[in-house]
């Protein structure tokens, strides 16, 4: 096959092909970066919490008035009474936050108190030594909070732990020697809590101000007496229905005046799906719009192949008279498309890297990884492959006499 | 002459059909992913109050400190309860407010409903004339309310609706956390979007806030606040308690001010000037002021009210737009370059190259107008959809209004018009002997 040939032949359509490449290049930079976006944003999604997620429900609990320390005490554990009573129930505990959940605590962790700034940021979740069963927490180092480290804390007191479990993400960063528990650390201001335990993961809450740092939490083993409490349930596998109805009206039962909200239970997966609505729908929003922009630009190519196949049927039968095969001209038509490709990525995938690089600049993306670019430009060139077949198809089937008749 | 072109244009659409709807389906998609998008990010990135945006200022001051990682740009974006009193107590703006969310349960006095929680925002009386608050019946608490700490508060119509069957409530008594309060006044439906008052808690988007109560009181009966509270600039731990909380260096207090003219600015940025230095020689700061003072929509573009996700989606998808545009050339210049013989005809027989060229934009017009026309339909479908793809709170702002649906069409059209400049001038250029001869 001859490509003298057809860049004379496409030279003679200047403004049609320059439009072409110019509509491959625009789709390879935005299909390249749209699924750029949709992979980041799935990997968002998919990254464990470190929760046993089929298996635990949140319960959020605000009571009336405000009771005294004495009184949410006495009130905390008469609920996780009721609540460890309540029929497939296994495990359950009271908490500040959970993660993936909306609001939360944080404090930079030092070496010492005098240490100037922080050496990493964390995530505080209280706890006592039921919550790693309730959330299926992974302990890989040290040993769990016993009955006798767990103390009460009022909502405004300083948080002072004397033991605390952090995440093993935690401990790499703190002590990058792999040997994190027994050592002591700083919570915010607190005087040195010490390590005892350490847990494969556990996520901080959603939103984006801890995406640097989303595995690095720190487990409190303090009951935190405040008017509002989120509780962590564990049921048996299929009993969440069972287990939410008989909870409420036990909790309620046992003491009516408390505000717990139709959107205060939530199994696990609601609570995931809430984190990451955003996320979701930006992957979705990007996947179509790849796909409808992949479409639109086949149908482009379709459309412009095959004006130009009627263009060009007068030639196409003196070439089939004078001997070309069906082959030779389906060739034809498929080698021109593949050299118009072939410029539309050239230049696409330098509009591909500005795109990127305008979006790293104004909204703090990822750079992108040349894979992409090199598998759109693989989509890209089948795609046009494929669009001109038709057209190439029809343009081959046509007669030699054709060469004879006028338009 | 106009609807001879219609009638040109209507013919060569019924010539070659399936590359009309081609070109109709390819314009309206791309107008609609735009107006969409776009819909989605005027509703976010608007002024919340434009009659008095320009006079109402946020004051930051540093209490972080350098080695806190504090810079000129980088400053806490909220107050210590100290600060805060102390700026309001020195009433240098016309008017002020500090502001804090707060949340509550109320507890229904029927005996049938059960409590239910309800969210709001303890502030000063000035808060309800700065920000322009329309009251449905009664209307804000006194400037004594606030000074003598009075158990009263202002209620949203909703809620008034729900307690009170929407009857004028003013001088009835309502139960919040158990403690009693006099209804003031009701605000109307009054939902401001962003929230700008309160964008530095992340609140900037969602439901009308359910009720006021004065910041006095609200800080007499210990409600804590429902936002952020940052302790980062305590250097030891933070005394036990209430007190030890209201006299510490966490930041969880905003604070407004309405500065009627840049001679007021100017003062006030002096006086903040001033405040902090003060607290530097008192030993409190071991470092030179720092303070800024930041107008309404300075202020959202500073807390990054507008989500990325809405500016990241609008670029794609008027980048989609382009090449919907780019692919409508392309069609246009294939169907009309297959009419050159028609088109020579109509040279030959006197038209002029001004009239052909007029006549094939008005074809491109047509397909812009049918093109806006479905884009519109496919707008509408797309604003149903936008919960799916952003935060709830934020697409139940996007709504097809007048403005839009002008617009769609508009974009539509010019689009179209763009895409048929080209191929009408090669059109006009199409010589009448040669097409003529190769007939």
């Amino acid at each position: 096959m001859q490509i003298r040939p057809i860049i004379s032949a496409l030279w003679h359509h200047k403004s049609g092909t320059v439009l072409i490449v110019l509509q491959i290049a625009l789709t390879l930079a935005i299909v390249c970066n749209a699924l750029f976006i949709v992979h980041q944003r799935v990997t968002r999604m998919s990254r464990p919490s470190g929760v046993d997620e089929a298996q635990v429900l949140v319960i959020r609990n605000q009571w009336i008035g405000d009771p005294t320390q004495q009184q949410a005490r006495a009130l905390m554990s008469s609920d996780l009474e009721t609540l460890r009573r309540v029929p497939g129930v296994v495990d359950v505990y009271a908490s500040n936050g959970y993660p993936l959940g909306t609001d939360g605590w944080s404090k930079g962790v030092r070496y010492t108190m005098d240490q100037k700034s922080a050496a990493s940021p964390t995530a505080i979740y209280f706890a006592d030594e039921h919550a790693l069963a309730t959330l299926g927490l992974k302990l890989v180092a040290g040993r769990n909070f016993r009955a006798n480290d767990i103390g009460d804390m009022a909502p405004r007191d300083s948080l002072m732990p004397r033991v605390i479990i952090i995440t093993k993400a935690l401990a790499d960063k703190l002590f990058p020697d792999g040997h994190a528990v027994g050592r002591q650390v700083c919570i915010g201001n607190a005087p040195p809590s010490t390590i005892v335990g350490v847990v494969e993961r556990m996520q901080t809450w959603s939103g984006s101000f801890s995406d640097a740092w989303v595995e690095r939490s720190t487990l409190v083993p303090f009951r935190l007496l405040a008017s509002s409490t989120a509780y962590l349930v564990r049921v048996q596998p299929g009993a969440s229905q069972d287990v939410v109805r008989a909870a409420l009206r036990g909790l309620f039962a046992a003491n009516p005046l408390r505000v717990i909200g139709a959107k205060d239970v939530q199994a696990y997966d609601q609570v995931r799906a809430s984190a990451y609505r955003s996320d979701r729908g930006m992957a979705i929003l990007m996947g179509v719009i790849c796909l409808v922009l992949l479409a639109t630009t086949a149908a482009g190519i379709v459309g412009l192949t095959s004006f130009w196949v009627g263009q060009r049927r007068k030639h196409i039968g003196v070439r089939r008279a004078l001997g070309a095969t069906k082959n030779d001209i389906l060739r034809y038509f498929c080698t021109e498309n593949l050299l118009i490709s072939v410029g539309g990525v050239i230049i696409g995938a330098q509009l591909t890297v500005a795109l990127n690089a305008l979006l790293v600049h104004r909204f703090e993306m990822q750079r992108l990884s040349l894979t992409y670019v090199a598998v759109g430009i693989v989509v890209v060139l089948l795609l046009g492959q494929c669009a001109v077949l038709v057209p190439a198809w029809r343009a081959s089937r046509l007669p030699p006499v054709e060469a004879t008749r006028s338009v | 002459m106009l609807g001879y072109y219609v009638q040109l244009a209507v013919h060569s659409f019924r010539r070659s059909p399936g590359l009309t709807a081609l070109m109709v389906i390819i314009m309206a998609v791309g107008v609609a992913a735009s107006m969409t998008t776009y819909a989605v990010f005027r509703a976010v990135s608007g002024n919340p109050l434009p009659d008095r945006s320009a006079q109402l200022f946020v004051p930051q001051i540093d209490n972080l400190g350098p080695q806190n990682g504090a810079t000129r740009a980088n400053l806490p974006d909220a107050l210590t309860y100290i600060d805060a009193m102390a700026l309001m107590r020195a009433h240098a703006a016309s008017r002020q407010t500090a502001i804090y969310p707060i949340a509550g349960n109320v507890v229904p006095q029927d005996g049938v409903h059960r409590p239910f929680a309800v969210t709001g925002y303890a502030a000063y009386t000035d808060f309800f004339s700065m920000f322009e608050a329309p009251f449905e019946y009664g209307g804000a608490w006194s400037d004594g309310d606030d000074r003598a700490r009075a158990n009263v508060i202002v209620i949203s119509s909703q809620l008034n609706r729900q307690l009170f069957g929407g009857a004028n409530s003013v001088g009835k008594n309502l139960d919040l956390d158990g403690r009693d309060y006099r209804v003031v006044g009701v605000v109307d439906r009054w939902n401001p979007q962003p929230r700008f008052y309160d964008v530095n808690n992340g609140y900037g988007f969602g439901d009308a806030p359910d009720v006021y109560l004065p910041f006095t009181r609200a800080v007499d009966v210990h409600m804590g606040s429902n936002g952020n509270n940052n302790c980062s600039a305590s250097s030891k731990p933070v005394a036990p308690g209430w007190d030890g909380w209201l006299q510490s260096e966490c930041v969880w207090v905003s604070l407004w001010v309405a500065l009627p003219d840049a001679a007021a600015v100017q003062r006030y940025r002096e006086f903040l000037g001033d405040y902090a230095s003060a607290q530097q020689r008192s030993g409190r700061f071991q470092w030179a002021a720092n303070v800024r003072l930041s107008g309404m929509m300075d202020w959202l573009d500073h807390e990054g009210v507008v989500p990325p996700e809405t500016k990241v989606s609008m670029l794609v998808a008027f980048g989609f737009l382009l090449v919907c545009l780019v692919n409508t050339v392309g069609l246009l210049l294939a169907k009309i370059m297959r009419r050159a013989g028609e088109i020579g005809v109509r040279r030959a027989l006197g038209a002029s190259r001004a009239e052909i060229y007029r006549q094939f934009i008005a074809e491109a017009a047509i397909v812009g107008v049918a093109g806006g026309a479905l884009g519109l339909a496919l707008t509408a479908m797309g604003m149903l959809g936008t919960d799916l793809l952003f935060d709830p709170d934020i697409a139940k702002l996007a709504h097809l209004t007048a403005s839009l649906i002008g617009m769609t069409l508009l974009v539509a059209v010019t689009a179209a018009v763009m895409a048929g400049i080209y191929p009408a001038w090669r059109a006009a250029r199409v010589q009448p002997s040669w097409q003529l001869k190769s007939q």
